[in-house]
């Protein structure tokens, strides 16, 4: 068992677990018996129970999307995979009540620092559960509802089951289903009409344990006029085998409603990172999704937004960061479903050694609308000749009185600019770093300090392993 | 103490450009190179620097005694002193230079200490002062859409805020109007020093107007053949340089 934290910590960021003991584990592998055995733990309501099997049935008769998504998917073993561990299903208020054994990861990962920092509430997921959980007093009494999934479920129905699985349906694809069928943890949140929460609410989804699959189902519900930014954390130590993480994210944005949630991820290279997103927008609502993608094995993850009522607004801005042997296979959906809405997607992916970076992109703006726009701009910075970009935007714009701007671009570090920067003094993996982040400042200017910091670390310490 | 080169081959693919070259500037001294396109001048820059495309086959090169090419990283080579100001600096989208200067004095700290940001500025405005190089400089891209005097300019900011031991100079005047050439001489001149060595690499006598140089060297086919003083660079600028090549047959 490792006790004694490694004196290196920068450098390894995450890769490091400790032996915990699980009071509950479904074992390996996904029948019906594993979906009784996490409704009983979780003492689900029946319709749950219910939406789960159903989940578990479309997910068995869904094919992989390997007509269009990478082969790799072939080599995620479901069998082997095991669905759900937990010590406990109820998060603890004070990290003093967390068990040690999960405290110190969270300590070592900087959270309970963070939270006292710059947060308005925390939820710190370990594998299945949410080990601890709680917001700023202040915030509380303004009746923001900040709580896990489970929780959510049982004590806020009215909320959760008006929303639930409607933004993003059961059957959306494959691993939205098999979500449906397994989900644990995750974040529930209801913002009040009116509501301004003024600092940001974090979750941070940690995997301990080898051959896990993590499952958090997270819904948004941002109530009229309305702010929220919610931002997620995510880490994983390094392991042999594959570990799967897939997660559902629905975001509710109801009239003039604002939310913004910012993804910045860095799993080790054994993860598999399968996530569906997607908010709703109602009439004058604004959604952003600002997702930073670095490291993982398979990154699959397009955030969307549907923007139902007139003049809502929809952004995703996004930085993939595809090192050597990744692919991070990234993009965005709009969904222009009412007069006069507004979308803008900013992509922007670097490919370094055999790293791949994929960008698709889909926007709709419907044949019966008029005075909608997008802008789409994805720009791929490829780093050493073996890396690989592609982009596959899919616009389809109909109507009259509706602009759609699209544009593209590739560009190369060559090593004629890193030796001329190496000789100017700065090292190879550092000359790299320079150039990386020069190449994200734009969109890096948009994140919380606090976030724009970290990234700006994850980047340097992804090139100084890149060199070697 | 002195930039020293000794019998200096070096090839680019199965190509030999060098070959066997000599020569030493000692410390506080400024030297000149001139010689015809081809002859090897701005490969010997980018063999000294570490540049990946070219492969040393013979000789060496010590900066005051320290073996260069016992230090396989370019950086690590700079760090012990080293400075090319390039012919065609490259453009470094994205990063500002104010960023990019700061990063490379940084490098050249211990681990663990912060360059202080404050003390850095006004050290890097005073030098943009002096070589009259706008202060919105700081947040441009480095070299991105910059005219070829603005480059040259660039690279001889960065020679200033490093403080090389040797600096090389490669076609530093190419490119640039008499105004600029009077700046970027002045920058350089400011710079000489008892403590710091020239290798000025040129085309044309011009710049050593400005300039001037304590020896000037001739090089042709990849070897220094022929050295003198100041004149020497007057007479290449006059006669051109078949004179020089129908000497060393005749002595040959």
């Amino acid at each position: 068992m490792e006790t004694k934290p490694d004196l290196n910590i920068d450098r390894s960021v995450g890769d490091f677990h400790y032996d915990v003991d699980y009071e509950f584990d479904a074992g390996t592998g996904l029948t019906e018996k594993t979906i009784d055995y996490i409704s009983d733990v979780k003492e689900d309501p029946d319709w749950i129970r219910e939406f789960r099997k159903d989940a578990l049935r479309k997910f068995n008769s869904m094919p992989m999307p390997t007509h269009w998504a990478s082969h790799d998917l072939e080599n995620i073993v479901f069998d082997n995979i095991r669905y759900y561990l937990s010590q406990g299903t109820q998060p603890k208020r004070s990290w003093d009540d967390v068990p040690e054994d999960v405290k110190r990861t969270f300590e070592r990962l900087g959270i309970p620092e963070q939270e006292r920092k710059f947060l308005a509430g925390v939820e710190a997921q370990f594998d299945s559960e949410a080990a601890y959980s709680n917001i700023k007093a202040a915030v509380g009494e303004q009746g923001v509802i900040f709580v896990g999934s489970t929780e959510g479920l049982q004590k806020h129905p009215e909320i959760f089951k008006k929303w639930f699985g409607k933004v993003i349906p059961t059957g959306d694809n494959k691993f939205s289903a098999l979500n449906s069928a397994v989900f644990s943890g995750g974040s529930f949140i209801y913002i009040p009409p009116g509501v301004k929460v003024k600092h940001p609410l974090q979750a941070y989804f940690r995997i301990n344990a080898e051959n896990f699959g993590q499952f958090e189902r997270t819904l948004i519900i941002a109530d009229e006029g309305s702010e929220v930014m919610y931002m997620e954390g995510c880490t994983a130590p390094k392991f042999e085998t594959s570990t799967l993480h897939s997660a559902v994210v629905e975001l509710v944005a109801l009239k003039g409603a604002k939310i913004q949630y910012i993804t910045v991820q860095n799993w080790s290279a054994n993860v598999f990172n399968l996530v569906t997103k997607r908010g709703l927008a109602h009439e004058e609502a604004e959604i952003k999704w600002i997702d930073c993608n670095i490291g993982s094995r398979l990154t699959m993850k397009y955030p969307g937004v549907i923007m139902k009522g007139r003049k809502a607004r929809g952004e995703v801005i996004s930085i993939a960061l595809a090192g050597d042997g990744q692919h991070q296979d990234t993009g965005a959906k709009m969904v222009h479903a009412a007069d006069e809405t507004t979308s803008n997607i900013v992509s922007k992916s670097i490919s370094i050694g055999k790293g791949r970076s994929t960008y698709r992109g889909l926007v709709q703006i419907g044949r019966h609308l008029k005075g909608c726009k997008n802008n789409t701009e994805c720009d791929a910075l490829l780093i050493n000749t073996d890396s690989r970009t592609d982009t596959y935007p899919a616009i389809t714009v109909r109507g009259k009185e509706n602009a759609c701007q699209h544009e593209a671009s590739v560009s190369k570090i060559s090593a004629e600019q890193i030796f001329y920067m190496q000789q100017r003094g700065i090292s190879e993996a550092a000359a790299m770093s320079l150039a990386v982040n020069g190449f994200v400042n734009d969109l890096v200017q948009q994140f919380p300090m606090e976030y724009s910091v970290e990234l700006k670390r994850l980047i340097d310490l992804e090139m100084e392993g890149s060199v070697g | 103490m002195s930039l020293k080169i000794e019998n200096l081959s070096a090839n680019i693919g199965d190509r030999q450009i060098l070959k066997g070259l000599n020569l030493e500037v000692p410390k506080g001294q400024v030297h000149a190179i001139m010689g015809k396109n081809g002859s090897g001048k701005s490969t010997l820059a980018k063999v000294m620097a570490g540049h990946p495309d070219y492969e040393v086959t013979g000789g060496s090169v010590t900066l005051d005694g320290l073996n260069l090419f016992e230090m396989q990283e370019p950086d690590q080579r700079a760090r012990a002193g080293l400075f090319v100001a390039f012919q065609y600096p490259m453009e470094i989208p994205g990063v500002t230079i104010a960023n990019f200067i700061r990063a490379a004095l940084q490098a050249r700290l211990p681990e663990g200490e912060e360059l202080d940001a404050v003390e850095y500025y006004e050290h890097l405005y005073k030098k943009m002062d002096a070589l009259k190089i706008d202060r919105k400089f700081t947040s441009r891209a480095v070299n991105e859409g910059f005219s070829g005097g603005e480059k040259k300019r660039c690279e001889v900011l960065q020679m200033a805020m490093l403080n090389p031991v040797y600096a090389v100079l490669d076609e530093t005047d190419s490119g640039l109007d008499i105004d600029a050439l009077r700046i970027v001489s002045d920058g350089v001149n400011a710079m000489r020093s008892p403590e710091r060595g020239f290798l000025v690499i040129t085309h044309y006598q011009r710049l050593l107007d400005y300039i001037v140089p304590d020896v000037v060297h001739v090089m042709v086919d990849g070897r220094i053949v022929m050295s003198g003083d100041k004149n020497l660079a007057h007479k290449l600028e006059a006669q051109g340089y078949d004179w020089v090549e129908k000497e060393i047959l005749a002595t040959a």
